[in-house]
C-alpha cells in the first residue's frame, strides 16, 4: 500500500498535503497526530472514500476501491446511528454482505462466520441485542467483529480504542496483533499515544503532512512529539511530556451525519 | 357483515381496495428506508415536484402518471446531485427546489380553463377514480419497486446504516443513493391518485415511524410497517365509503391514529418507556441491596 505526494481536503479546505507513505503487508500501524491533523482523511483516502486532489494512492496493488472486498473500514463511533434498528448479529452480518452480492441471502456459513467473529471479541452472548443498548467498549467490539467477519486483507480503523475501558482495549489490540501476524495489514488512527507506543509496531505521526514515520518506539522521542503536536505539548525536564489533546473527531466531511449518544431506547 | 361485503359488489370499490393495499405496501417498504435515513422532507419535496409534471401532461393530453413520473424522478435525481455536490445546506436546497417546482405547477394550473377535476384528484387523492388501466399500471410499477428492494435490501440496509463502511467494502453507495431516490419518486407516483401530492409523505413516513416504535430489528420493522400500511389503507377506505368522506385523508388519519397509539402504549412509547425505567429502577434498587 502506498501514497505518493498525495494532497486532499473537503471543499476548499486542505486536510493533507504532500503525503508520501508506503505500508508493508502485515504492518500494525498507528496513525497519530493532533485534532485536525488529517488522520481520518488519511484513512478515508486509503479506503477510497475520499478522492485525492493530487498524487497517487495504491491499495492492495491497485487504485483504491478495486480490491474493496478485501478492505474492512470501521468509522468513528460518532458516525454511527446507535438508535438504528439492528442487532449485534445484524451489524456483524453486514461484514458478509459485499461477498454475498445482491439477491443472495446469508447462509449457514455466513452465520457461522458471524458467531465466530463475535466469539473472538467475546460478544457472542449478545447476538440479539439492539446496538444502542451496548456500552461504548461493547460497541467497538461489535464493529471490530464486523471487520473480522469480512475476512479482509486490510483493516482501516478510525479511533478503535478511543474512550473505551482498558480490558476492551487490551482485547482489541491482541486481536489486531494476531491479524498482523497472519500477514493482514492493520492501520488505526488513535489519540492514545501510550497505546500507539506500546501496542503498535509502527507509528505514522502526521500534522497535515508526514511528521515522522518509523518504529513505535520513536514516540518516546520528545522532538518527534513536539513536531507532531506543536503547542499542545509541554515537555518537562527529565523527559516527561504532557499532551493537551482531548479527543474530538476531526475532518468531518460535508454532509456527514454525527450521532452523539441520543436516547436510543 | 354486510357493511364489509356490500361495497365489494362494486368494481370501483374493489379496484380502490386493491390500489390502496398496494400503495400501503409499497409506501411502507420504501418508507422504512426513508425514515431510517431521515429524509422525510425529500419525500415531501419529490411529491410536490410531481405536480407541474401532472399539469403539463394534462395540457399535452398525456397520461398524467407519465408526467408525474418524469417530474418526480427528475427532481429526485437532481436532489441527489445537489446533496452530493452543492455548497449550500441540503435542506435549504430542497426547500427552494420544492417550493419553486410546486409554484410552477400551480402557475400552470391557473392558466387552464374549465373542468380540472382530474388534477384535483392528484392534489388530494381520489382512490375511487382509479380505472382498470390505472390499476394495472399501479400494480406493475409498485410491484417493480418492491421487487427492486427485495433484490437489494441488504445493500440498501448497509448503505443506510454505515455509508462509509459499506462504500469502503465495495458496495456502490453513490449509485444506490440515486437508485433509492428514484424508487422514492416512483413510490410517490404510484400513490398519487390514491392519497394525493399533499398527503403522500404521510403514507411514506407514518407506517415506518409507527413500526419504529414497536420493533428493534430491521426486517420486523419493515414487516410491521407494511401491515400498518395495508390495514390502514383498507380500514380508511371503508370508513370513507361508509361516511362518504375523502378517502386519502381518511387513510392518513387512520395511520396517524395508529402512530399515536404506538407512541403512547408501545414498548418504546411514552408509557412503555416509563414502565422500562420503573423496572430498571427496581432492578437497580434490588441489585444495590
Amino acid at each position: 500500500m502506498s501514497l505518493t505526494d498525495v494532497s486532499a481536503g473537503y471543499g476548499d479546505r486542505v486536510a493533507l498535503e504532500h503525503v508520501t507513505v508506503s505500508v508493508a503487508r502485515g504492518s500494525l500501524l498507528a496513525v497519530v497526530g493532533p485534532n485536525g491533523a488529517g488522520k481520518s482523511t488519511l484513512l478515508k483516502l486509503m479506503a477510497g472514500l475520499v478522492e485525492p486532489w493530487s498524487g497517487r494512492v495504491e491499495i492492495l496493488g491497485g487504485p483504491p476501491g478495486r480490491e474493496a472486498r478485501r478492505v474492512a473500514y470501521v468509522p468513528q463511533a460518532e458516525l454511527v446511528d446507535w438508535g438504528f434498528p439492528v442487532t449485534v448479529e445484524d451489524v456483524v452480518m453486514m461484514g458478509r454482505f459485499p461477498r454475498l452480492g445482491p439477491v443472495r441471502r446469508p447462509g449457514r456459513e455466513d452465520r457461522r462466520a458471524v458467531v465466530e467473529a463475535l466469539a473472538q471479541v467475546d460478544m457472542d452472548h449478545h447476538l440479539g441485542t439492539q446496538i444502542g443498548r451496548l456500552s461504548g467498549g461493547q460497541r467497538r467490539r461489535v464493529f471490530l467483529a464486523r471487520a473480522l467477519a469480512a475476512e479482509p486483507d486490510l483493516f482501516l480503523l478510525d479511533e478503535p480504542v478511543t474512550g473505551i475501558d482498558p480490558t476492551t482495549q487490551e482485547l482489541l489490540m491482541d486481536l489486531l496483533e494476531a491479524q498482523a501476524r497472519r500477514n493482514r495489514t492493520v492501520v488505526a488512527t488513535t489519540h492514545d499515544l501510550a497505546a500507539a507506543a506500546q501496542r503498535f509496531e509502527q507509528v505514522l505521526a502526521i500534522n497535515r503532512t508526514v511528521v515522522a514515520y518509523g518504529p513505535a518506539g520513536m514516540l518516546l522521542d520528545a522532538d518527534v512529539l513536539a513536531k507532531a503536536y506543536g503547542g499542545h505539548l509541554l515537555v518537562l525536564p527529565g523527559g516527561a511530556a504532557i499532551l493537551d489533546d482531548a479527543h474530538h473527531h476531526d475532518d468531518a466531511a460535508p454532509g456527514e451525519r454525527h450521532f452523539h449518544d441520543r436516547d436510543a431506547h | 357483515m354486510d357493511l364489509i361485503l356490500e361495497p365489494l359488489g362494486s368494481p370501483i370499490i374493489v379496484r380502490a381496495l386493491l390500489a390502496s393495499a398496494m400503495v400501503g405496501i409499497v409506501c411502507a417498504v420504501v418508507g422504512t428506508y426513508v425514515v431510517l435515513r431521515g429524509i422525510a422532507f425529500i419525500g415531501d419535496a419529490i411529491a410536490h415536484a410531481g405536480f407541474p409534471g401532472v399539469v403539463v401532461a394534462f395540457m399535452l393530453g398525456w397520461p398524467l402518471y407519465v408526467g408525474a413520473a418524469i417530474a418526480a424522478v427528475g427532481t429526485a435525481l437532481s436532489i441527489g446531485v445537489v446533496t452530493r455536490r452543492a455548497g449550500i445546506r441540503q435542506d435549504t436546497a430542497i426547500g427552494v427546489l420544492f417550493a419553486g417546482t410546486f409554484a410552477f405547477g400551480v402557475f400552470l394550473f391557473s392558466t387552464i380553463q374549465g373542468y380540472v377535476a382530474d388534477l384535483f384528484s392528484f392534489l388530494f387523492g381520489n382512490v375511487l377514480a382509479i380505472g382498470p388501466q390505472d390499476l394495472v399500471a399501479l400494480l406493475v410499477l409498485g410491484g417493480g419497486v418492491v421487487l427492486t428492494v427485495a433484490i437489494l435490501w441488504k445493500e440498501l440496509l448497509y448503505a443506510t446504516f454505515d455509508p462509509l463502511g459499506a462504500a469502503a467494502s465495495g458496495i456502490p453507495v453513490e449509485r444506490l443513493e440515486y437508485l433509492f431516490l428514484t424508487l422514492v419518486a416512483l413510490t410517490i407516483v404510484v400513490s398519487l391518485q390514491a392519497v394525493g401530492i399533499i398527503l403522500v409523505v404521510a403514507m411514506l413516513v407514518t407506517p415506518a415511524a409507527t413500526a419504529q416504535l414497536l420493533a428493534v430489528r430491521f426486517t420486523r420493522l419493515m414487516l410491521i410497517a407494511a401491515m400498518v400500511g395495508v390495514s390502514s389503507a383498507v380500514v380508511g377506505l371503508y370508513l370513507s365509503y361508509w361516511f362518504d368522506v375523502a378517502s386519502g385523508a381518511t387513510i392518513v388519519l387512520v395511520q396517524t391514529i395508529l402512530f399515536a397509539v404506538a407512541l403512547v402504549a408501545g414498548p418504546r412509547g411514552l408509557l412503555g418507556r416509563r414502565a422500562t425505567r420503573a423496572a430498571a429502577a427496581t432492578g437497580a434498587a434490588e441489585a444495590a441491596r
